[in-house]
């Protein structure tokens, strides 16, 4: 190897202490030139040598133990015994951490674990939760005894001079067990898992008792209500203005009455149809609550369907937590705010429902009337509270 | 010419002759080389110093989650403008997930480690002197070093890398003014990839011809060591794949730069209509993940190749089910096509075709399960000798077992509905993918470095680097999916704007001091390879007293490998501790005419002459004891 004799150790020492000779040169300059702001990089890097040095120190003390354990390694051969049994040693680490393992991810699943969300809020959360509930059971049997074989194995079968491993190259029974059981288990949840993905996502009856659309932008969400009519107008992503900033179509009658509100307000035990939309990158609409996830894609509008089944209040007592909000945020990288796009959701009783959606403001604002050019007169949204009351009972 | 070689064994100098036509000088021999194993080491060498660049971005932002709030006037002068008051800005923060998960997935997990053991072991150990076409298998080299280069050099944009996450999902990646890296960043993100491909292309289309075609005399494929079936399975899975990504990069540059509408339309950008209609973003998603899915076994699979000739050399057993572990590394990467729809589960594509991609993806957990059960069933009654490459297949095992586990809930579409996207699948990919592909990665470096550099590592550095790394993964990992269950979305810069996540603080930094342990135990392993090559013990021929014929060749390197004739295969790789031999291993290349007290009838399964032999020579052991 030809580098060998390019990195001899004296090259190494002398090049490093040249380094360090030229090194600390330029430190030396710097505080020389003395204004504010070397002073604070004096701080900060003094701050990093200190790093810099605890590191080298711990290194100093591992080299020191490697040399303490060779010198012992060394003298026992000397004089006629066996060095240290590293399989003996490895093995026993093997058997510590099975343990102490064991008992960490015990740890974690019941302190941290506790920390998951609380019960689903709508109605087909349940169903998702006892999948979950199942594989869980599952996948813990499993991890737990192959984990323990795993390290038990390389506990009780480590090395010595005296044994020889047991010559098994297969055994097509075990085999076949070991593949038809995980078999049966994955069909199983496959079963299961398919209906109730099929239940969650696909409904014949697809429209809810309240269409909602909600879209997405860099970096927040617009909510749209139907009128009093229950039907939202259409859109068309050209008609963009300032005022029309979700591109409703005013040629479709039923967009006069549309609402746009601040608060996802939404009746409790009321089919609720979400129709997701995306205006410049990908979002995702994300209510881990009520176990709700859908892409919103640009050009591609999407909906999901769900049934809150929890107040606000209601569920500001299951989880002792006297400020809590559900909430809607985006989980798909979607630019640098995406980390804050979030949205309150709050689920009500019929009556407030009806109180909230009465003083919601048109979508069709007095400066898009302007746009637009409508006459003044006749505002196509002024409907008796009782009218809305009646369409949306 | 080595081609011929594969006919031609008896003539013993063929290749020197062949050697004469041009001189080794420094740059056909250190720079341009066209030797596999020179080449390996290149691979490696460039993997591993893209592994310590992507792991200090990790730490980087590890250290924005933990402090979100504090600064650290450190990170201006390291990153300038990118990280303003001591603060990682929002964006780069993006850039460096971005940059840190391609870097890892791409350029250590694939190149760095198929890159590096396909070109080591598969001449080696099916016993050829080179690679099917040398020159190729240069340039595959040389077109991935520049692919990192132009990845990195993303870094001195003023705009910052790339930063719509490592799956650059358009509109994001598509549109320059939807953030900053999405400029000039992303440009160079799609550059670098395409000649990613074509290095990975090169590569893989070297190996699979190389295995095919160039296996030493009696090397039929049922004797080759996995390690060569995972290596070739995963040089097909990437031939049939990556070029569906560049088809894909290739329509995102049009959309980019020519103003063509394939992934986008309706779009409204910061306030302008854009011109776009008719594209789908989910054509991309799509194209990606044809490629993404196959990807992650690309990833895996070699790394459970090392690891089963590991466990199997390192057990002194024979590998448990060798048939059934080649079964299903064919099994996964056949299945590995059809699942890839899993990633896509809540994007808005058909339901119907989602319980589709649900019923394949949970089908592919049995063939990884046999090899799960498989690699325990190696160690168990072996002897087994931890070296450190041992101990890191054992981990390589543990890591595919927790995450794989995971892998059954995101891959369950109707729990997927409230996992996507969470740190649930933050903790899944880096247990199953990250972690356990990079374990299998260091344990074939323990392993084979005495063949790589002729001189062994230090054990002990070894056994700390493992402890350190192993327990400091699983202190990072397993906490994260906790906070998955909890809907904690991943790539957010902070959660400090979250009433609900703001519990979450104290684990994030507990998570980010065991990542910056888990970083420093690196180092030790840093100094101990960097080290070993130069001043570390010499080794022998055969180290661990393994059976595979890369360790038949001389430990001094030749360009053509073997000196001499190349040796005959008679036997399967694993002829570990069988009973009646005096040694606890019989080498590939020992006749059965040597070792006449330790065969069995099974080992003459398609050798009727041989069953022959061994009846007549059991029957004559037997009378001999009859006449005692």
């Amino acid at each position: 190897m030809g580098f060998k004799h390019l990195i001899n150790s004296k090259k190494t020492l002398s090049l490093f202490a040249a380094f360090v000779l030229f090194g600390t040169n330029l430190m030396a300059q710097t505080p020389a030139q003395g204004d504010a702001a070397t002073v604070d990089k004096g701080a900060m890097w003094t701050g990093i040598a200190y790093y810099v040095l605890l590191f080298l120190v711990a290194s100093v003390c591992v080299a020191i133990v490697g040399k303490i354990l060779r010198v012992y390694d060394l003298t026992q051969k000397m004089q006629g015994k066996k060095g240290i049994n590293w399989n003996g040693v490895m093995g026993i680490c093997c058997a510590i951490f099975i343990v102490a393992g064991m008992y960490g991810s015990y740890w974690s699943l019941t302190v941290q674990g506790a920390m998951k969300l609380p019960e689903p809020a709508s109605a087909h959360g349940g169903s998702i939760d006892d999948m979950f509930t199942t594989t869980t059971i599952l996948t813990l049997i499993v991890f737990v005894i192959t984990q323990i074989c795993l390290f038990g194995f390389a506990f009780v079968y480590r090395g010595s001079d005296k044994r020889k491993a047991h010559f098994l190259p297969h055994n097509n029974t075990i085999e076949k067990v070991w593949t038809i059981i995980p078999a049966i288990v994955l069909t199983i949840l496959v079963v299961f898992g398919f209906f109730t993905w099929q239940r969650v996502m696909t409904s014949t009856e697809v429209k809810g008792d309240i269409n909602i659309d909600v879209t997405g932008h860099q970096f927040a969400w617009e909510i749209r209500y139907p009128g009093t009519d229950g039907k939202l107008g259409s859109t068309n992503f050209r008609l963009y203005t300032a005022a029309n900033k979700l591109g409703v179509d005013f040629k479709d009658r039923n967009s006069f009455d549309d609402l746009s509100a601040d608060t996802l307000v939404l009746p409790v035990n009321k089919s609720i149809r979400i129709n997701i939309h995306a205006q410049d990158v990908i979002h995702s609409v994300y209510m881990p609550h009520f176990r709700v996830q859908l892409n919103a894609v640009p050009g591609l509008p999407t909906f999901f369907k769900f049934v809150p089944t929890i107040t606000t209040a209601k569920m500001k007592m299951i989880t002792g937590n006297a400020n809590f909000e559900y909430l809607l945020y985006c989980n798909k990288i979607c630019g640098s705010g995406h980390w804050n796009m979030q949205k309150v959701v709050r689920v009500v009783s019929q009556a407030e429902y009806q109180d909230w959606i009465a003083k919601q403001k048109p979508y069709l604002s007095d400066q898009l009337r302007k746009e637009l050019h409508f006459a003044d007169s006749k505002p196509a949204n002024q409907v008796s509270a009782s009218n809305r009351l009646a369409v949306n009972n | 010419m080595s081609t011929l070689a594969v006919h031609d064994h008896g003539v013993v100098h063929h290749e020197d002759g062949h050697e004469h036509h041009h001189k080794a000088t420094f740059l056909n021999t250190y720079v341009f080389s066209q030797d596999h194993k020179y080449i390996a080491k290149q691979f490696l060498v460039t993997g591993i110093i893209m592994a310590f660049i992507a792991m200090s971005l990790s730490i980087l932002f590890r250290i924005q989650l933990a402090y979100p709030e504090k600064s650290f006037p450190f990170l201006t002068t390291l990153l300038g403008h990118f990280a303003p008051n001591g603060r990682i800005s929002a964006d780069f923060y993006m850039s460096l997930v971005t940059i840190h998960g391609t870097i890892m997935v791409f350029f250590v997990l694939t190149a760095g480690l198929s890159g590096t053991f396909a070109n080591l072991l598969i001449p080696l150990q099916i016993g050829a002197r080179d690679m099917a076409s040398p020159f190729v298998n240069m340039l595959s080299y040389w077109f991935f070093l520049m692919a990192s280069i132009v990845m990195l050099s993303s870094f001195f944009v003023q705009s910052g890398p790339a930063s719509g996450g490592w799956t650059i999902y358009p509109p994001l990646s598509a549109l320059p003014k939807s953030m900053p890296g999405s400029g000039m960043g992303m440009t160079l993100w799609l550059v670098s990839m395409v000649m990613f491909i074509a290095s990975q292309l090169m590569g893989g289309i070297n190996y699979i011809s190389t295995v095919l075609n160039m296996r030493t005399k009696g090397m039929d494929l049922w004797k080759m060591p996995l390690t060569v079936w995972a290596l070739f399975l995963t040089a097909v899975l990437g031939v049939l794949s990556f070029p569906v990504l560049v088809a894909g990069v290739v329509l995102l540059i049009f959309d980019r730069s020519a103003g063509t509408s394939f992934y986008l339309s309706d779009i409204v950008l910061n306030g302008s209509v854009q011109p776009y209609e008719g594209g789908s973003p989910i054509l991309f998603q799509h194209l990606f993940w044809f490629l993404g899915h196959p990807e992650v076994y690309i990833v895996i699979m070699p790394a459970m190749g090392l690891s089963s000739e590991v466990l199997s050399v390192n057990s002194r057993k024979p590998i448990f089910g060798y048939h059934a572990m080649v079964y299903s590394l064919i099994g996964i990467s056949v299945l590995s096509f059809i699942v890839w729809g899993h990633h896509m589960f809540v994007t808005g594509m058909n339901p119907f075709l989602g319980g589709v991609f649900m019923i394949t993806t949970l089908i592919i957990a049995v063939p990884s399960a046999v090899k799960t059960f498989n690699w325990l069933a190696t160690l168990w009654r072996g002897n087994i000798r931890f070296t450190p490459a041992m101990l890191f297949a054992i981990g390589m095992v543990s890591f595919f077992i927790s995450g794989g586990l995971t892998g059954i809930f995101l891959g369950n579409a109707a729990l997927d509905i409230n996992l996507h996207d969470t740190y649930f699948v933050v903790a899944h990919f880096h247990l199953v993918m990250g972690s356990a592909a990079i374990f299998g990665m260091l344990a074939g470096v323990y392993h084979w470095f005495p063949k790589m550099f002729r001189r062994m590592m230090d054990e002990r550095l070894g056994y700390l680097h493992f402890w350190l790394t192993f327990i400091g993964a699983y202190l990072v990992f397993f906490p994260m999916h906790f906070m998955g269950l909890e809907g904690v979305p991943r790539r957010y810069y902070a959660f400090t704007e979250f009433e609900s996540m703001k519990h979450w603080l104290t684990v994030n930094v507990f998570i980010t001091w065991s990542a910056i342990m888990a970083g420093i135990a690196q180092l030790a392993f840093a100094y101990n390879f960097i080290h070993s090559i130069f001043w570390g013990k010499k080794t022998v021929q055969n180290p661990w007293n393994s059976n595979t014929l890369e360790w038949t060749a001389p430990i001094e390197h030749h360009h053509g490998n073997w000196i001499g004739e190349i040796p005959t295969v008679y036997r399967w790789p694993y002829d570990y501790s069988k009973p009646g031999h005096d040694e606890d291993f019989i080498p590939q290349h020992i006749p059965f005419s040597q070792t006449m007290s330790s065969n069995l009838p099974h080992d003459f399964e398609d050798n009727p002459g041989g069953l022959a032999e061994h009846t007549k020579w059991t029957d004559a052991q037997k009378a001999n004891e009859a006449v005692k």
